[in-house]
């Protein structure tokens, strides 16, 4: 009956059945909201934007930029929304009095957050092949993934990190909007740096995000801002780097354990 | 070894000393109570137990193994039912269940799920969501959460609060049983009438201090005795250092023996003070209570939110 070492797969089903109880709002909402974004800003641009000098329609540039943002804004709600429901209804301390290690904590709320990013990801993606007619094939799938992948374990690890920190919803709230959500819609979503004039494109290397969507892009199109070895190296790095400091700030216990 | 072994524990939060300095060994197989007003330091006692919360000093074990250390052998040993009255409203009681046992890496427990639901007379209510449920029914799930696990040394931070008689009686039964059967229960309660009915030893505790720790049969001894309720106006002088509380015209007073009382009313017949009422009522825990935490010495505000029983 005992298994060792099992509980973090419980964490990590947990958080699975926690976002798959309110997939409506979880997955369907989201899908709809990057929907939106694509018959809009396909409508309006679609004549007037020419990205990678001609060889790509601005909307079928636009999506994986879409996917892209979704499954990186879906990574981070999930691990965040539930860490601070957990804090502020109480019920985190389930989680605390099992003997669960700092890293079967990371990992259950990592992957739980990349399940739902990659899900929703996923569903924006089907819907858009049925919905705008065109050629779709991947030029490099395995780097589509790759980048998908690793997007979504820095989200989901800023999510455990946001939701470690936030006492309250409103400071959770703050996070997202003032740094997830500039640094997502400013990493080239919707159009490509390389319109941009100098001073913001430079700027724009300095966002982690630019990397991952432009990453994401080259697996697509084969065509990208930066060559995709240099930014899949700079990603891979930040999830490191983030990692630890998630893992440290849960092997300390910080604002969880007093 | 002991199942709970507690050594020079102390923890300030900011300006408060919550435990200073605390040593505390129970045996395994204790039925032991943890007693003591707001603020003295029994929760955080508990909360260093399970992990919840650090020591600035000091170690705790749960049956030898070190909760810091060997947290996660500690942890599997050991049940906590939580004072807050929190649930996982996604989820319904089963769930909640079979993800508490889940947890500690136990993925198919439901003959051990289902004979908790019955204890705990949830059966019924297993499919309920647990937003749906009651604060007593509520309650009842965190015991069986706490007990998923079999852990042989269980505590419980005032379980029986918002619990109605009849449900508290049952759940009871319960816990005497587990106790039987071996389990180690260390329990926290304001229900004095609890403790003395089930703990064979008891702690006080006092401004993060142990002030009193003995059998509960000594506790009760130490300060044997009956207590007056009289009803008068005024005592005669020579009496008034035995009033051990006073509500109006209502002194409690204590007295050794029945002889006392003997005493008492004649000094009162020759007082010239006339006796609305009288009661009578031997020592109970809770004035033993009362008394050591007016006793204790220390420098703490903090007064029992606890009253002196109508007798």
């Amino acid at each position: 009956m005992r298994v060792a070492g099992a509980g973090w797969v419980t964490l990590l089903e947990k958080e699975l059945l926690r976002f798959w109880k309110v997939s409506f709002q979880t997955i369907a909402a989201p899908v709809l909201t990057a929907l939106l974004y694509l018959l809009i800003f396909s409508h309006v641009l679609e004549s007037r934007v020419s990205v990678f000098g001609g060889q790509v329609r601005y909307t079928a540039f636009l999506v994986p930029g879409l996917v892209m943002m979704s499954v990186l804004q879906n990574a981070f709600a999930n691990a965040s929304s539930s860490l601070i429901q957990s804090k502020i209804t109480g019920n985190l301390i389930f989680v605390l009095l099992p003997p669960l290690s700092p890293l079967d904590m990371y990992a259950a709320y990592v992957i739980g957050a990349m399940v739902r990013g990659l899900v929703v990801g996923l569903g924006v993606f089907v819907v858009t092949l049925v919905l705008s007619p065109g050629p779709h094939a991947l030029a490099h799938p395995v780097w589509a993934l790759g980048f998908a992948v690793l997007g979504s374990a820095i989200l989901g690890t800023l999510g455990v990190i946001a939701g470690i920190w936030a006492d309250k919803i409103d400071q959770l709230a703050a996070f997202q909007n003032f740094l997830i959500m500039p640094l997502t819609f400013l990493s080239g979503v919707f159009y490509s740096i390389q319109t941009l004039p100098p001073f913001w494109q430079a700027l724009s290397h300095f966002n982690p995000f630019f990397y991952m969507i432009d990453g994401f892009r080259y697996g697509f199109f084969g065509l990208s801002d930066v060559a995709p070895g240099r930014s899949l190296a700079l990603v891979a790095a930040a999830a490191i780097v983030l990692a630890g400091v998630a893992l440290a700030l849960l092997a300390r216990g910080w604002k969880l354990r007093h | 070894m002991n199942a709970v072994e507690v050594t020079g524990i102390a923890r300030r939060f900011g300006g408060v000393q919550a435990l200073a300095g605390v040593d505390l060994a129970v045996a395994r197989g204790e039925f032991f109570g943890l007693l003591g007003p707001n603020g003295a330091g029994k929760t955080t006692l508990i909360s260093i137990l399970a992990g919840l919360t650090r020591a600035d000093r000091g170690t705790a074990r749960i049956l030898g193994h070190d909760v810091v250390g060997a947290y996660r052998l500690a942890r599997r040993a050991l049940g906590v039912v939580p004072q807050e009255l929190v649930f996982d409203p996604f989820f319904s009681v089963r769930e909640t269940l079979r993800i508490q046992s889940g947890y500690f890496g136990l993925r198919h427990n439901d003959a051990w799920i289902d004979e908790l639901l019955h204890h705990l007379d949830l059966t019924h209510k297993a499919d309920a969501n647990m937003r749906s449920l009651s604060g007593g029914m509520k309650r009842r799930v965190l015991v069986g959460q706490a007990l998923v696990h079999k852990p042989p040394v269980i505590v419980l931070d005032e379980p029986t609060a918002g619990v109605d008689v009849e449900l508290r009686q049952s759940l009871w039964g319960f816990i005497r049983k587990l106790n039987r059967d071996g389990h180690t229960i260390i329990l926290t309660t304001h229900y004095l009438e609890e403790a003395e009915a089930l703990c064979g030893r008891i702690a006080m505790m006092k401004s993060g201090r142990i002030v009193a720790l003995d059998t509960t049969q000594r506790l009760l001894s130490r300060f044997a005795g009956l207590t007056a309720r009289v009803s008068a106006q005024r005592l005669p002088p020579e009496w008034t250092s035995r009033v051990r509380r006073r509500e109006g015209s209502v002194h409690y007073v204590g007295l050794e023996n029945y002889a006392e009382l003997e005493r008492l009313l004649a000094s009162m017949r020759v007082a010239g003070i006339a006796i609305d009422e009288l009661a009578l009522a031997e020592t109970d825990l809770e004035q033993v209570f009362l008394r050591i935490m007016a006793g204790s010495e220390t420098t703490d505000e903090t007064q029992p939110g606890i009253e002196v029983p109508e007798t």
